[in-house]
């Protein structure tokens, strides 16, 4: 028994060796790293996991709360994400910044498969080096696009300058997309009709910045604007944050400068009080919840005491990386149940 | 031998259709000996292939023309290609009709310059130019521009056309690619319809259109149809597009003069249905399909174009092309169809047909319009979601086989066919075809004015962002010695080039079968082996734009539960090796049907090896067998063809090809 432990020990030590291995690179932004990464953290099966733990942990830990801004794009389909996308890239490499993006689509709930692209927009702004696309399948039956994606945007924020995340709106996934990001932007359209669907999904909660696309598009797009500004108005938050309403046109480049500007308004009002810290932690802490659930259920929380007692743990350590934690964690669970049960012993 | 005087026998006979072939191939030399062939074996007008970058608007030493040039048409960089393209026929006298669109403007430039050249008066051109982006932006691909920019040029030579070019047809609403795309007879009329008013709404809210004007703008508005098998249904589709346009001439523009309100169209029967399998079958179709345009004497077609039998198989002969236009002769000639009036009339079963068709249009055009209209509906996908969907529809009925196709899917039994066989049973493009052309643009460009040819496209751009009409500016760049591709980057410059929607979002399939279940079980199993879900990329590479097969692939492996990246067409080999590395795929498909599969497949290959991605590549296009034989032999894994109609079947072989590369690398 002790020979064989120590032998997966031996194993565990040379998958972790390959995930340190590739975190150097990707610190030293070697884009030839990127995909290899993508490709690791996607990994499911146990001795990919082993190396994928190691490369994010050491990722985590050398970016803490700082590294590049972290920017989700959502809303409903066929707003113009896609064009917006393309249009806040190209601005980015004119100021000399590379860019990391996740394109998210969803997958179908019959067949688990995926369409995704159509982002050739973003591609062709793209024939250059600093920019960087994975498309991302949503997955929901697999458990849905947090665990992934948080994953993939550790990747991207330790190689490029800026990154960002796509999703299509469908109501569920913008909570998700809003604990994975510094900075959520909604991207609306004009049209009448839409306002009340997004005050019933919930969502005028979570954008930090709204955009109103096609604001050439003229008085429609106004009264869209005018109406979410005064539909945010009422919306609760948490924070002394008032979400900008910003006219936008990504067609003719209109408005994208007032946007930019909303966002870093945003950044900065992060950077005071340790804001942009908690709400990385908010975000950590979230994930570290659904990770435990997913993988030891509610029997395995309570174990341990059940969720405050997981709460006030997470509140003990605010600055452990947050993969590493949930793996402790995990394997503290993993002991509880053992006791519990008899096996090991 | 001309036109036989066939209104000697029966002094009422009607005055036949206009016969043409749609052809052009290698050069402006070898194309221009084929149209005179072509006439003198009765052919009565002429229908211009031109190459993709042509098309597309690059000259033919551009790193996208590359294995191209001269493929699927002729090459015309300058004046002095188009000069050689009609060499010996007089452009007085002759009915030219010119597939293009994102370069109409330019062709057209080129096409009356040349007349200028050679003593012809634009005035007395008789043609048309196919000018419609809408359908580009849906099916065929070939556009360049934005729609906006796009709906602009078409306006331009609407609005120039109509007083200086008379006799010329500026814009054919083609309903023939939405077919080819899947498209409903419905559809058809309901999309072709929605694209017309986007078309004479532009040109009616132009300050430069003389108030008069618009009858006879509207008089010049004339179609693409396509004509399938089922062709009594074709017949009522016609007929209905006739009652609906006349209506739509009266009420929405006012037309009082009823001959200006005339449905005028032109027709290639259907590509889609012909099969690779027995092709000799094909034949069959095509004489029927022609019925369905040329029966009923209210609706019939003006001109008409039928392709050739073999065409799913490669590039037909002149041979093939000619016993397609003897099938129109033997129609106009030898039956007794143009002796009677209108066959249908007071048919009761085609006249609820015809209303039925009409309704249901009109309640699919109010749909479209009510979003904004055809431009509208381009840009949020909702044409090109109900194309694809119907087209997921037919092939599916076709798998299962509700939907009959002799040969293919029944009486698959058949004797060998003498004529498929060997060498010559088809066409090959000379291999030295782009080098040659090549040479001839830079001969071209050395003995050119280089300082009148910077004028004029000076005096491009500023017509262009002055919002002058694009025509006068473009013919003077034509005499200047412009080229195809320097006329297309002056407007690239300044309008921008566009992606269009893929529209594969596509409903999913209502019921899976059984073979489709397994392979999804496949599909699951392989991604627990892979330890995350089986990816791959569907790639068009090169500058054909005919992405429908693409589409229908990349659905199918999305249902059978793959994740598939897909971004559409006109990717060099280095994006598509490129895209296949972010994306972290496990296999690349890729699909080509301009027969250039030679150069852009070994590209595509040697990219992969530089890059050290080990991803297995399948190939699907027009690929004749030993081309077939020799890409395996380069190391594509699968090659498919036409006559591999089981999609089932080919995504259970995409997993076997990922598991054999898996076995090859642990």
């Amino acid at each position: 028994m002790w020979s064989r432990s120590r032998r997966l020990g031996t194993l565990e030590a040379e998958r972790g060796e390959r995930g340190l291995r590739l975190a150097k690179r990707l610190l030293a932004r070697e884009r030839g790293a990127v995909a290899e990464a993508l490709n690791l953290v996607d990994d499911r099966r146990p001795e990919a996991r082993a190396a994928a733990l190691a490369l994010l942990i050491e990722l985590e830990q050398a970016l803490g709360f700082g590294g590049p801004p972290r920017v989700g794009l959502s809303g409903p389909p066929g707003v113009g994400k896609s064009t917006l996308l393309d249009a806040l890239v190209r601005r980015a490499r004119a100021r000399g910044e590379t860019v990391g993006i996740l394109a998210v689509d969803p997958s179908s709930r019959r067949s688990g498969g995926a369409l995704l692209g159509d982002r050739l927009r973003v591609r062709a702004s793209a024939r250059d080096p600093g920019v960087f696309l994975r498309s991302l399948a949503a997955r929901e039956r697999l458990g849905g696009l947090a665990e992934s994606a948080r994953a993939g945007l550790f990747v991207l924020a330790a190689a490029f300058d800026l990154v960002l995340i796509e999703t299509v709106g469908v109501g569920q996934s913008e909570s998700e997309v809003a604990d994975l990001v510094d900075t959520l932007v909604w991207v609306a359209q004009p049209g009448a009709g839409d306002l009340l669907q997004y005050m019933k999904a919930g969502v005028l909660e979570l954008p930090d910045v709204v955009a109103v696309n096609k604001a050439d598009l003229g008085a429609i797009a106004e009264r869209t604007a005018n109406e979410l500004a005064a539909g945010l108005s009422l919306a609760e938050r948490a924070e002394d944050w008032s979400p900008p309403v910003v006219r936008i046109s990504a067609r003719d480049g209109s408005g994208l400068a007032d946007l930019e500007d909303a966002l870093a308004r945003h950044r900065a009002w992060l950077a005071q009080h340790d804001r942009l810290s908690e709400r990385r932690r908010r975000g950590r802490d979230a994930a570290i919840r659904d990770f435990l659930a997913r993988e030891h259920g509610r029997v395995g929380v309570e174990a341990v005491g059940g969720l405050a007692a997981l709460d006030e743990t997470l509140r003990r350590e605010p600055d452990t990386s947050g993969f590493a934690l949930a793996v402790r964690l995990g394997e503290v669970i993993e002991a509880a149940l053992r006791s519990r049960s008899g096996v090991g012993r | 031998m001309g036109r036989p005087n066939d209104q000697g026998r029966c002094p009422d006979r009607d005055r036949p259709w206009v016969f043409r072939t749609y052809s052009g191939h290698s050069s402006a030399r070898a194309s221009n000996e084929l149209y005179r062939a072509n006439l003198a074996k009765g052919q009565t007008g002429l229908s211009v292939a031109f190459d993709l970058p042509t098309q597309t608007g690059y000259d033919a030493d551009h790193p996208l023309a590359r294995g191209e040039v001269g493929k699927v048409g002729v090459p015309i960089s300058t004046l002095e290609d188009m000069e050689m393209l009609f060499a010996g026929i007089p452009f007085a006298q002759t009915n030219t009709s010119m597939t293009i669109n994102a370069t109409a403007a330019w062709l057209l430039a080129l096409y009356v310059a040349a007349a200028e050249n050679h003593g012809g008066d634009p005035r007395a051109l008789e043609g048309t130019t196919q000018n419609d982006l809408i359908k580009e932006f849906l099916s065929r691909g070939t556009y360049v521009f934005p729609p906006e920019p796009s709906m602009r040029l078409i306006s331009d030579m609407v609005a120039y056309t109509v007083d200086a070019m008379p006799r010329w047809n500026p814009i054919n609403i083609c309903s023939y690619h939405l077919q080819e795309a899947g498209a409903t007879p419905v559809q058809e009329i309901a999309f072709s319809f929605a694209n017309a008013i986007a078309v004479l709404d532009a040109v009616r809210a132009r300050p430069d259109l003389p108030p008069d004007a618009l009858p006879r703008v509207f008089g010049r508005i004339s179609f693409f149809l396509n004509a399938g098998i089922r062709f009594v249904e074709e017949v009522c589709k016609a007929r209905a597009m006739a009652e609906l346009w006349d209506e739509l001439g009266h009420q929405r523009y006012g037309v009082t003069d009823e001959k200006l309100r005339r449905f005028r169209y032109g027709v290639q029967v259907n590509s889609l249905g012909l099969t690779e399998a027995q092709p000799e079958n094909n034949v069959i179709r095509i004489v029927l399909e022609a019925l369905g345009v040329t029966l009923s004497k209210k609706a019939r077609c003006r001109a008409l174009q039928l392709p050739a039998w073999n065409e799913a198989l490669g590039l037909p002969r002149p041979f093939d092309q000619q016993w397609s236009l003897r099938i129109q002769q033997i129609l106009a000639y030898e039956t007794d169809l143009l002796e009677h009036a209108d066959l249908f009339d007071g048919s009761h079963v085609i006249e609820a047909k015809v209303a039925q068709l009409a309704k249901e249009a009109k309640a699919e055009l109010g749909r479209v319009l009510d979003m904004g209209g055809a431009v509208a509906a381009v840009e949020n996908a909702y044409m090109k979601r109900r194309l694809v969907e119907s087209h997921t529809k037919r092939l599916r009925a076709i798998e299962s086989g509700e939907q009959i196709v002799v040969g293919v899917n029944a009486f698959t039994e058949s004797e060998p066919s003498p004529l498929v066989t060997g060498e010559g049973s088809i066409l090959k493009v000379d291999a030295s075809a782009e080098h040659e052309q090549v040479e001839r643009l830079e001969a071209f460009r050395r003995k050119r004015n280089a300082a009148e040819v910077t004028a004029a496209l000076r005096n491009l751009r500023d017509a262009l962002t002055n919002g002058q009409n694009v025509m006068p500016p473009s013919i003077r760049a034509a005499h200047a010695g412009v080229t195809t591709g320097e006329w297309a980057d002056a407007l690239r410059g300044i309008f921008g080039e566009y992606r269009a929607p893929t529209g594969v979002v596509a409903r999913e399939r209502e019921m899976a079968s059984e073979a489709t279940e397994k392979t999804r079980q496949r599909v699951q199993a392989l991604g627990v082996r892979l330890g995350r879900p089986l990816k791959i990329l569907i790639g068009k590479p090169g500058l054909d734009g005919h992405s429908n097969g693409a589409e229908q692939i990349a659905v199918r492996a999305r249902d059978a539960g793959m994740e598939v990246v897909y971004d559409g067409i006109r990717l060099t080999p280095g994006e598509i090796v490129q895209s296949a590395r972010d994306e972290g795929v496990h296999a690349i498909g890729l699909s080509i049907l301009s027969g250039s599969h030679g150069v852009l497949v070994h590209d595509v290959l040697r990219e992969l090896a530089t890059a050290r991605l080990a991803v297995p590549v399948v190939v699907g296009g027009i690929i004749p067998d030993e081309d077939a034989a020799e890409l395996r032999r380069a190391g594509v894994k699968r090659v498919y063809t036409p006559k591999d109609f089981d999609l089932t079947r080919l995504m259970d072989e995409i997993v076997d090809v990922v598991e054999e590369s898996q076995a090859g690398h642990p």
